[in-house]
């Protein structure tokens, strides 16, 4: 696996797309920077922008890396290599090169404007970690996506519609919910559909930062306990973990089983 | 016997001295002798002082009071307590023991006292025109219904309170009936209900103070003509805790305050005609929550700065001024460079309102499907009052 | 016997495309697996290297079933149908890269001077044209030295000189003991290169046997007659 991995991530530090993205860190970096001028405001901004667009780009590369390299995969087939190798390989390397660009495009800009010596540097590391997380999340959930349709417009179809759907059907539909059932206790409810949703759940470990002091006007005490103490922190972590294997694991189960 | 100082006598009280009880020493003291207690722990308390005395420790003797009561009682004008250690109020259901209380007295100076174990620390009564100075009240509350206030002035006038630190007590500082007060440079912290606390108060100034942790911030109400100046509230979490809480004030002034990392910053019910000039508001949940009818208070030249919510209103009227603030999350431009934005900032997101009826929508905060709703509110009001915009926001941080 | 299949059966979807393949492939020959479009080849050759899963049936390479395993691959060279490789690679590293993935001795710089690749060497396979990457697929098979070849459609866009070279290529790895198979339409080539003939039709083996016994069965003097009557005549 290792060597696919090197390959993957190899012909993909090399490939167009991988700059444009990093570029595009690198230019979002400067102009937020320049903008305001203030290490810990960029961050803020950033974490708003970041929650969105990770999971978007993470779902479009994905699906498209699975479908260009597709006869480079079956190549690949029929070399003396396990299955699931060349699969888990190239997710690999598809996330951590995204995970490269990330960091790297956005850790430039940050350590040039003085991060080191500000007091933001907790903050972006979990914006980095967050965005880490997202990228092996999404780029998972897409080649899961891709490798269940052969067909390429569908297959990128359903990644875009379940982005969109994590990313703002999921919330509006929670909040129709949590109005509708308004009567009830809510909180453990509130907690449960949160963490059902990584996007979601990235939000609230940003939260859990950024805006600790209105949480806590909460009265919950489910809530209280989770947004009080490093519980809440320590849970998030567990639960973004979770959903990065997840779809490792049906990655695994799909390739297994697949057709070629 | 003691000596002779002008027409003064000084008394040395120590445990080993002709004079080994303070309580007796004051009755055999003459008004206007001096009391000087050495080092050293006198188990004694209600002591009464019932005439103008000094008494000063030396060295922070302790005066235990066993729990039994009250530990001084002051009843004379011209008094000063000077540099004791006061430990083991009792604590009573019926009365409000305190480690001193001054009863209908003027002229008193409490200062360099040192307040533990107590019930009540300092319990001003009907006394006027004496000073607190540089005491330090450590409560160890747990309970409001069997916990005291760190100081209390109940019907008095003319006080100053400065520079005193109080902390683990029900609330820090209460005034109830009580005019005419200075509180300057205390610090206030880790209280159980109020750091600092106004009932029927007015023409007070508190200035210079500082609120942090306390478990609903400070509460001002039914006062008039107040001055909060250059405070700072800072930490106070919680569903119901505020930097300050205003109720039914009218008049009142409030600037260079500094509100940080609070729930809320000021939550103002009922409150008329109050300025609201040059304070910080930094990384509170809600900066201002307005309830209820308020008119005629002006916000200008405020900083709002990474505040979850900047201000959040329960009605859709408006009838109070917002000017010349900054805000962080302005997104406008300054065409004409004159250093306000040239579009009004609307303050209110749709999203507190949302908050506000269902309080579990919390978790929905940054999330893009409220950004969303609450640009499109931004752009065509329809739940906000319309007229509440900041037509004149700064483009640059008030230094 | 190098590869032995027992009633394979597979389904894609609602289409039945294999249903029972029974067929024994002996070392040191060259098969030649025909049949119309659609008959399923190459499902069948995709099925004995994994790349497609039977729902019934088992297949035995060397002796080993290979359900499930992968490391018998290592004595399979393949040559895939469509060379399509990873655009942003050179072709020399592409060579090395499988190389690599192999962990295998190979003897790519003989069959790279007999294909002429040496100046592509330096240039990114999206560059190619599609002769050149099936040169490259070519040598990408032969440099290893396993005992089992599969060939799916080799002359594809190659120039009658590669051809020439491809043919050499295949006798000579005869030659040496190893056991061919070929998929093509192609049939002069067949006919060159073959020593038996497996023929599907609708998913099961219709006809196998050597280009006499197809010639013999058929009452045909001429192989592509004779592949084109093989259905009519045993009909009849």
């Amino acid at each position: 696996m290792l060597k696919i991995l090197k390959y993957s991530f190899y012909d993909l530090i090399r490939s167009r797309w991988s700059y444009v993205y990093f570029l595009f860190y690198l230019t979002l970096g400067f102009v937020l920077l320049f903008l305001n001028n203030d290490v810990s405001k960029a961050v803020i901004t950033l974490m708003n922008v970041i929650i969105v667009l990770i999971p978007l780009i993470g779902t479009i590369f994905g699906v498209m890396y699975y479908y260009n390299s597709k006869e480079f995969t079956e190549l690949l087939l029929a070399q003396p290599i396990k299955r699931s190798s060349i699969f888990l390989g190239q997710y690999f390397g598809v996330a951590g090169s995204l995970t490269l660009s990330l960091v790297l495009g956005l850790g430039i800009p940050f350590v040039l404007y003085g991060l080191y010596r500000s007091n933001a540097i907790f903050d972006f590391t979990l914006l980095l970690v967050t965005g880490a997380f997202l990228t092996f999340i999404f780029v998972g959930l897409s080649f899961v996506i891709a490798i269940s349709n052969e067909n390429k417009i569908k297959g990128f179809g359903y990644a875009v519609l379940l982005w969109l759907f994590l990313a703002v059907v999921y919330d509006g539909l929670f909040l129709m919910s949590l109005i509708v059932f308004e009567e009830y206790p809510l909180d453990t409810f509130s907690l449960v559909a949160t963490a059902l949703n990584p996007i979601d759940l990235s939000r609230i470990l940003i939260l859990l930062k950024l805006d600790i002091s209105a949480l806590l006007g909460y009265t919950g005490a489910i809530f209280k306990k989770f947004f009080g103490t490093d519980l809440g922190f320590v849970v998030s972590m567990a639960i973004l973990l979770l959903w990065t294997v997840l779809p490792i694991l049906g990655l695994r189960y799909k390739a297994k089983r697949k057709d070629f | 016997m003691g000596f002779q100082i002008g027409s003064a006598n000084i008394w040395t009280v120590c445990g080993t001295c002709e004079n080994s009880s303070i309580k007796e020493t004051i009755l055999r003291a003459a008004p206007h002798d001096t009391l000087l207690i050495k080092k050293g722990t006198y188990k004694e308390f209600e002591l009464l002082v019932d005439k103008p005395l000094v008494i000063k420790g030396i060295g922070y003797p302790i005066v235990d009071g066993e729990r039994k009561g009250e530990i001084f009682r002051v009843t004379s004008d011209n008094v000063t307590l000077d540099g004791l250690f006061l430990i083991n109020v009792g604590v009573s259901y019926t009365k409000d023991n305190a480690a001193i209380r001054v009863v209908q007295s003027k002229n008193f100076r409490i200062q360099n006292m040192v307040l533990e174990q107590l019930f009540f620390g300092i319990y001003l009564e009907k006394s006027s025109h004496g000073k607190v100075y540089h005491n330090r009240i450590i409560g160890n509350a747990v309970d409001e219904y069997n916990s005291g206030n760190g100081i209390q002035l109940w019907y008095s006038s003319d006080v100053e309170v400065a520079k005193n630190h109080v902390q683990g007590t029900r609330d820090g500082i209460y005034l109830e009936f009580s005019d005419r007060i200075t509180i300057t440079d205390n610090v206030s912290m880790d209280n159980l209900r109020y750091g600092l606390h106004f009932m029927f108060s007015n023409h007070d100034i508190y200035s210079n103070n500082t609120f942090e942790n306390n478990g609903a911030g400070v509460a001002v109400m039914f006062s008039k003509f107040i001055t909060m100046k250059d405070n700072t509230f800072r930490k106070n979490w919680g569903t119901a805790a505020y930097g300050m809480l205003l109720k039914e004030i009218n008049d009142a002034e409030i600037s260079g305050n500094t509100f940080e990392e609070n729930t809320i910053g000021i939550n103002i019910e009922g409150s008329n005609r109050i300025k609201y000039l040059n304070n910080d508001f930094i990384n509170n949940g809600w900066a201002i929550r307005v309830i209820g009818a308020c008119y005629t208070n002006s916000f200008k030249g405020n900083n709002f700065m990474y505040n979850s919510f900047d201000i959040s209103y329960n009605s859709k009227l408006n009838d109070n001024v917002f000017e010349g603030n900054f805000w962080s999350s302005y997104t406008g431009y300054d065409l004409d460079k004159d250093g306000f934005g040239d579009v009004p900032y609307r303050p209110v997101k749709l999203f507190s309102y949302v908050v506000n009826r269902t309080p579990e929508t919390i978790v929905l905060l940054r999330s893009l499907f409220m950004d969303i709703i609450d640009f499109s509110e931004r752009v065509s009001p329809v739940f906000t009052p319309d007229n509440l915009k900041d037509a004149q926001p700064l483009m640059k941080i008030r230094s | 016997m190098i590869i032995e299949i027992n009633n394979l059966h597979k389904k894609f979807g609602k289409n039945q495309v294999l249903k029972g393949v029974d067929l024994t492939i002996e070392e040191g020959l060259i098969y030649a697996v025909l049949g119309p479009n659609g008959s399923g080849k190459t499902t069948l050759i995709k099925s004995i290297l994994g790349m497609v899963i039977p729902n019934k049936g088992q297949i035995s390479v060397l002796g080993e079933p290979i359900k499930k395993g992968w490391k018998y691959r290592k004595k399979i060279d393949y040559l895939p149908q469509i060379a399509n490789f990873p655009p942003n690679i050179k072709v020399k590293e592409l060579i090395h890269m499988i190389k690599d993935l192999r962990n295998s001795p190979a003897a790519e710089e003989e069959l790279i001077t007999v294909f002429g690749l040496e100046p592509f060497l330096n240039k990114k396979l999206s560059t190619l044209s599609g002769g050149t990457k099936q040169k490259v697929n070519i040598v990408l098979t032969f440099m290893f030295d396993s005992p089992l070849i599969i060939l799916d459609e080799p002359t594809t866009g190659l120039d009658p000189k590669a051809l020439i070279r491809l043919k050499e290529l295949i006798q000579k790895e005869r030659a040496r003991g190893k056991t061919i198979l070929i998929t093509s339409h192609i049939m002069q080539f067949v006919e060159e290169m073959a020593n038996e003939i497996v023929y599907l039709l609708e998913g099961e083996v219709y006809f196998k046997g050597s280009i006499a016994q197809l010639l013999g069965q058929t009452e045909q003097t001429d192989f592509e007659h004779a592949i084109a009557a093989i259905t009519t005549h045993n009909h009849a």
